[in-house]
């Protein structure tokens, strides 16, 4: 058969810059691999030499669409570094802030950027022409997201009221509790969401991966428990650098991670949800029972249900944390500067978050690492691709060309985390 | 009968950034559909595949400029299209990422890369108006989403679009917070920064830190003394405005005067 070759030239629908390559000899897949040329902006660079108290400020900037991960991610890491523990209401107001970001980021996943896939569209405002309804319900199960950040946050993007320790402002009783009927809405909302996309049609495509979440916490994970894994791993953030590497490949702009001896590993929606599945509320257990899910998945195509499950649980945990809260007696913890090693992961919603910070006796940052969930994701990707694609070389390029594209989206890489544009070109030999 | 008008085409453009302005306007949950109703949505690859050719009658850029690939795109786009919008502190101010313009480009490379080699990137980082001609510069990290409705609407309707230029402190009076400075809660630069967040970080009890860049005609000589006041040493002023807007030039000079 002649070589053909097939060019995407932009992979749409995911946040960031980046190429795919795939080159086909006949019937036999030779090469799959991701190209990321999101330009570097050096954040680790120029964190050196800044105050601890910038950071948060800082890394959300990493991230336009899951600010609120960099910003837990580093008080985390600096409140480990300083010793401060925060009250029981911050840490409360914390998983709240989250569940805000959980439901702005996977609703604007699963509608605007997935649906379309399943649907048979290019876009949303496409989807829109046909399917106002459900667009109009994402677009407003979304808006309860990002009315949580406004509140909690100041603003939905690059929130301004986290600060290590806690919060400059925490919210009144009153002001929690008027999200509470339009979280109540979204929550009924997102039961019919969850049914909507379990009924989409998912390719056979099951791997054996490497799950890799926050886990043992007694909670479905946000910001506390240990690094676990379905082969058997339990670690603390701190060990993490002992069992996770990142290396740098030429092609790419974004460094990859892998597991020490074991290689490519996957965190995001499918890992969490296997290895933390019996933590959700009743309610989300019930919506992931009726979806057809068991306690684990290792189906990349379904990660959109699990996302509408978790979607589900985040605003019933919103709405659990507004029912108990009583406003702390001080916004924030504070504790004396020293000079230390800081290390937290936490769950952004499309993955864990990796951060390790050294800082000197002033506070001043010596050295900070950040490990985004795409970047220890992007072997993995490459791998789903080399899995599942020869299974699809009969196909017409169109049809491989989407469904290469649909399983990058699967695991809704930001590749402006990992350094947005994705390029797909076969090549068929 | 006569046909109707074409609707006006809006391409979205990315460079260096966080994707957060773009995101932006798919926050407008209320307004999205009707945006998209008025206009051709003919480029925006972070919402749809589809793409359609230029030229364009609008397009908004965000990022910025930091690749000599990403300088010869950016002429391509502005070639393509009518009017262009910068959207956000990277393409109207360099961005966070312009913190390399005053280091040694290659020194960072090697701390965050194995491989320094393998990276393609320019020692500086530099705002959409330093390539091209721009027509509307809108502030912020991130923008305000309203703001952005409100210049889409302007630039659609043809007319001037209103976004006030004065500082966050009238903001904050209009909203009723009491002045954190003049209370003794918090440094801040409220007095020299440009309006448009609806003056947030005063009302969360903290100082203004700058995101939206000089307001017009700042003077941040005279506030000096007032945020070491307030606790800032030299080093903080140097940092405090050498962060989201490192390079907007009543900023860069003021950091300036606090170390180099």
């Amino acid at each position: 058969m002649a070589r053909r070759t097939i060019n995407v030239d932009v992979l749409a629908r995911v946040e960031g810059e980046g190429a795919l390559r795939l080159v086909v000899d006949g019937s036999v897949l030779r090469e799959a691999e991701l190209r990321i040329f999101e330009p570097p902006r050096f954040f680790e660079a120029f964190l050196r030499g800044r105050s601890y108290t910038e950071v948060p400020d800082i890394t959300a900037r990493i991230c336009g669409i899951c600010p609120v991960a960099y910003q837990m991610s580093a008080v985390h890491a600096m409140e480990d570094a300083l010793g401060i523990v925060i009250s029981p209401a911050v840490r409360e107001l914390r998983r709240l802030l989250y569940c805000g970001e959980w439901i702005e980021s996977h609703v604007l996943h699963m509608y605007m950027l997935h649906a379309p896939d399943f649907l048979g569209y290019d876009g949303a405002v496409e989807m829109a022409a046909d399917h106002p309804e459900i667009v109009k319900t994402g677009l407003a199960i979304k808006k309860v997201g990002n009315a949580i950040l406004k509140l909690l946050g100041g603003r939905e993007i690059h929130p301004v009221n986290v600060r290590v320790g806690g919060f400059y402002r925490v919210p009144t009783k009153r002001e929690l509790g008027a999200l509470r009927e339009d979280l109540k809405r979204a929550l009924e909302a997102s039961l019919g969401t969850v049914k909507l996309v379990a009924g989409f049609e998912f390719p056979d495509c099951e791997r054996d991966y490497d799950l890799v979440a926050l886990g043992d916490a007694g909670e479905y994970p946000f910001n506390a428990g240990r690094v676990v894994s379905n082969k058997g791993l339990s670690i603390t953030p701190p060990e993490y650098d002992a069992h996770f590497e990142e290396y740098h490949v030429k092609r790419s702009n974004a460094l990859h991670s892998r597991h020490v001896g074991a290689g490519a590993y996957l965190t995001g929606p499918l890992a969490r949800y296997s290895l933390n599945s019996a933590l959700l509320s009743p309610l989300a257990q019930q919506a992931a029972r009726e979806a057809g899910l068991g306690p684990t998945c290792n189906n990349p195509f379904r990660s959109i249900v699990i996302r509408a499950v978790e979607v589900v649980y985040a605003l019933d945990e919103a709405l659990r944390v507004i029912d108990a809260y009583e406003p702390p007696d001080r916004p924030f913890a504070e504790a004396p500067l020293r000079a230390g090693i800081g290390y937290a992961c936490t769950e952004a919603p499309r993955g864990m978050l990796y951060h390790r910070y050294e800082i000197a006796e002033d506070g001043s940052i010596l050295d900070a690492k950040i490990v985004p969930p795409t970047s220890q994701n992007l072997p993995s990707i490459e791998d789903d691709l080399r899995s599942f694609a020869p299974g699809w070389l009969s196909e017409t390029n169109d049809r491989l060309r989407h469904l290469c594209e649909q399983t990058i989206r699967n695991h809704d890489p930001c590749i402006s985390c990992a350094t947005h544009f994705l390029k797909v070109d076969v090549v068929r030999v | 009968m006569a046909k109707p008008p074409r609707k006006p085409k809006l391409a979205v453009w990315k460079f260096a950034s966080c994707d957060g302005c773009q995101l932006s306007l798919l926050d407008c949950e209320d307004e999205l559909l009707a945006v998209a109703g008025a206009v051709e949505i003919a480029y925006f690859p972070e919402a749809t595949r589809a793409v359609l050719k230029g030229p364009y009658d609008v397009s908004l850029v965000e990022g910025s400029v930091t690749t000599q690939h990403d300088a010869e795109r950016l002429l391509e786009v502005r070639r393509q299209s009518r009017r262009v919008i910068t959207i956000g502190a990277c393409a109207t101010a360099g961005g966070i990422q312009a913190l390399r313009n005053f280091k040694d480009v290659v020194g960072f490379t090697s701390v965050v890369y194995a491989h320094p080699e393998f990276i393609e990137t320019l020692a500086t980082s530099t705002p959409i108006s330093a390539h091209v001609e721009v027509d509307y510069e809108l502030r912020g990290c991130p923008i305000d989403k309203h703001q952005l409705l409100e210049v889409l609407t302007a630039f659609l309707n043809g007319r001037r679009p209103n976004i006030p230029a004065h500082s966050v402190c009238v903001d904050c009076k209009a909203r009723g917070t009491v002045c954190v400075l003049v209370r003794g809660a918090a440094a801040c630069l409220g007095p020299v920064t440009h309006a448009g967040c609806g003056a947030i970080c005063p009302a969360y009890n903290r100082g203004c830190y700058g995101c939206f860049g000089p307001k017009e005609t700042p003077n941040p000589v005279s506030l000096a003394p007032r945020l070491v006041d307030a606790g800032m040493d030299k080093t903080a002023l140097h940092r405090v405005y050498r962060t989201f807007n490192p390079v907007a030039d009543a900023f860069k000079k003021e950091s300036e005067r606090h170390g180099a």
